[in-house]
């Protein structure tokens, strides 16, 4: 076990060096000068040459690189060229409407996709068998952020429960917050929540069809206790699994449905960059969401690896 | 490992076989209907997209005024009265805020969707699949390694989020939006065809034309890749699938195709600020993403039933 942890632990140290490199080398490198891509084409060539100096380009790269990698492991992100201010009090006031954000549309897609998925695999082949994969299919087709719009204009617009956009801030109550988060998390869930259910119930039916299972329905268990037993219990593994890419995915849709919504979190600070050419703050908040989605993957396959002690020899 | 080479089915019939699966013809109609309205859209277009008609903006589609209209015998006052609105006859799906045909939009939108996707996946095929046979035909050695840390890694990205930073670097435009989308798709391919290539290597026919002195890239090409050319159609349906999706996603937010070519996803974008009184302009669009995005999902999933047998006895 503590092999297997270790070999983890040093891939994913490969893989942050080799993330950190790539988005370095695009931000950095690829567009040439940063500090004229920065200005624009109209600034003069002075002001370009003391942002050079205060972004301390005249350095080589790899002291560059260094100096940004050492930063980020001291917590220091740079300080934004647009707002002037440290990236990581930027970071700080955002973090809590993401994440918040993150969890609750990860748990609206378990909740949505666990009962649903083990109903359809229970009744397999039925009518409700065959309208839920009928609905996870047109949940799948739907683009989150065009499912955010009609959200808007049925509970915003039509009927006034929850508001168009924009977050009131968790200041102004618990319970105020999560209502702003409502309809967001409702539009990230959806496409997850269907392709939760599809792996729910395809990996229910491929335990219910083990010997394990017939065994126990052999020694007395009815199908439903057979079920909920033995069947589900290992059915959860590759459902852990897309839990664990769906996270990543949160993080990286999070960007479009921020701009939906109007909500003032990291998925529109790296947009807000964009629009800026503000490239030090896409550098680092990049990186942090990269940083966030490959150490979550690793946990889950370590998570794995304590439920599932084949995979630890596995490898 | 599922087998990949089935002999107890005849081969020359599959499409025939397909026509028998519901999903498959569904999506089949589906994928057929927007890609006819692409290809028309290059010679004939109701209207012309690109000239502004200001006077006749903001038409709703004449089956709104119809509904609007509808009247509910047991129900005291009209339901629908709201919905009425100005609408012409010659627009069936109403105009935009330039008095632009929706239909005509959503026609072009096609044509740019599909050619996004299109090559988008072309760059997954192109390079992800000789990547993928490289790997297996040479299993175990660095350059398998090499591939597949490689692919590992992108496999690692949250891909919307680096589509966004490319096109960010390099600028919004319709080639860096399917260069972002590409990317994404190579890693993809390379994996699914190693994973089925490596199972077919230790078959006898391979090892046939092994003895008969054929090399790595030429049983490659003559043995493997004809093998796994259903796991890979299979597989681009899907992908074409995503791209349509990611192009959407792209060219909503201002990253992708940019004006004046129409995109789904710019309509939706336009569209925003407009929900409230021209809903049509944020309708028409998604119904359309989704439709060929269900079209093409559902004939992937016919596809994959029929190529792969053991599935069809399975679970029907």
């Amino acid at each position: 076990m503590l092999v297997f942890i270790l070999k983890r632990s040093i891939s994913l140290l490969l893989t942050l060096i080799a993330a950190s490199f790539v988005i370095f080398f695009v931000i950095e490198v690829v567009p040439g000068d940063p500090a004229s891509f920065m200005m624009g084409f109209e600034a003069s060539p002075e002001a370009v040459e003391a942002l050079r100096e205060q972004l301390g380009l005249n350095a080589p790269l790899w002291e560059r690189y260094l100096s940004w990698i050492v930063g980020l492991l001291q917590g220091d992100f740079g300080t934004s060229y647009t707002y002037k201010v440290p990236i990581s009090d930027l970071i700080a006031d955002r973090i809590w409407v993401s994440l918040p954000l993150a969890a609750f549309a990860l748990t609206l897609s378990i909740l949505i996709a666990f009962p649903v998925g083990v109903l359809a695999a229970a009744k397999r082949n039925s009518a409700t068998d065959v309208s839920i994969m009928g609905a996870t299919q047109l949940g799948i087709a739907i683009p989150n952020f065009w499912f955010a719009m009609i959200l808007v204009l049925i509970f915003a617009i039509q009927n006034r429960w929850f508001s168009a956009g924009g977050f009131p801030g968790w200041d102004e109550g618990f319970w105020v917050g999560v209502k702003g988060l409502t309809l967001p998390a409702i539009s990230l869930a959806l496409p997850q929540a269907s392709i939760l259910a599809r792996v729910m119930r395809s990996s229910l039916l491929d335990t219910l069809d083990e010997d394990y299972v017939r065994t126990a329905r052999a020694k007395g268990l009815s199908r439903r206790q057979a079920l909920w037993r033995h069947a589900l219990r290992n059915a959860m593994i590759p459902v852990l699994t897309i839990i664990g890419l769906q996270f990543s995915f949160l993080m990286a849709g999070s960007v479009i449905i921020e701009r939906v919504f109007f909500l003032p979190g990291i998925g529109s600070l790296v947009f807000l960059g964009i629009t800026q050419r503000d490239l030090i703050v896409v550098k680092s908040v990049v990186m942090l969401l990269v940083f966030a989605v490959i150490v979550v993957t690793f946990l889950v396959d370590v998570a794995y690896a304590f439920v599932d002690p084949r995979l630890r020899k596995g490898r | 490992m599922v087998d990949l080479v089935t002999n107890d089915e005849p081969r020359d019939n599959l499409f025939l076989v397909a026509l028998k699966s519901p999903s498959f013809v569904i999506g089949l109609v589906l994928t057929l209907m927007f890609s006819i309205g692409a290809v028309v859209s290059f010679f004939w277009t109701p209207f012309d997209v690109a000239v502004l008609d200001i006077l006749n903006r903001l038409k709703c589609p004449p089956a709104q005024n119809w509904v609007a209209s509808l009247q509910i015998p047991s129900a005291e006052n009209n339901w629908f009265a709201s919905w009425a609105c100005q609408s012409a006859p010659e627009y069936l799906f109403g105009t935009d805020h330039f008095g632009r045909d929706m239909f005509s939009m959503i026609l072009v939108g096609a044509r740019t969707s599909i050619a996004v996707a299109f090559i988008a996946v072309g760059i997954g095929i192109g390079v992800g699949v000789p990547l993928g046979l490289a790997a297996a035909a040479k299993t175990g050695s660095i350059i398998d390694e090499l591939i597949m840390r490689s692919n590992d890694l992108v496999l690692a990205f949250p891909a919307l989020l680096i589509a966004i930073l490319i096109t960010a670097v390099y600028g919004a435009s319709a080639t860096n939006a399917i260069i972002a989308i590409g990317i994404f798709n190579i890693p993809v391919f390379a994996r699914l065809t190693r994973g089925a290539a490596l199972s077919l290597w230790t078959r006898e026919f391979v090892l046939a034309a092994r003895v008969a002195g054929k090399g790595p890239v030429l049983i490659s090409i003559e043995h493997i890749l004809p093998n796994i050319m259903n796991l890979l159609i299979v597989q681009s349906t899907i992908q074409f699938s995503l791209g349509i999706l990611a192009e959407a996603g792209l060219s909503y937010v201002g990253l992708g195709v940019q004006p004046p070519i129409p995109s789904w996803g710019r309509m939706l974008a336009d569209a925003q600020t407009m929900i409230s009184f021209a809903p049509h302009m944020a309708l028409l669009p998604g119904i359309a993403i989704i439709l060929t995005v269900l079209g093409l999902n559902l004939m992937g999933d016919g596809l994959r039933d029929v190529f792969d047998p053991k599935l069809r006895r399975s679970r029907t």
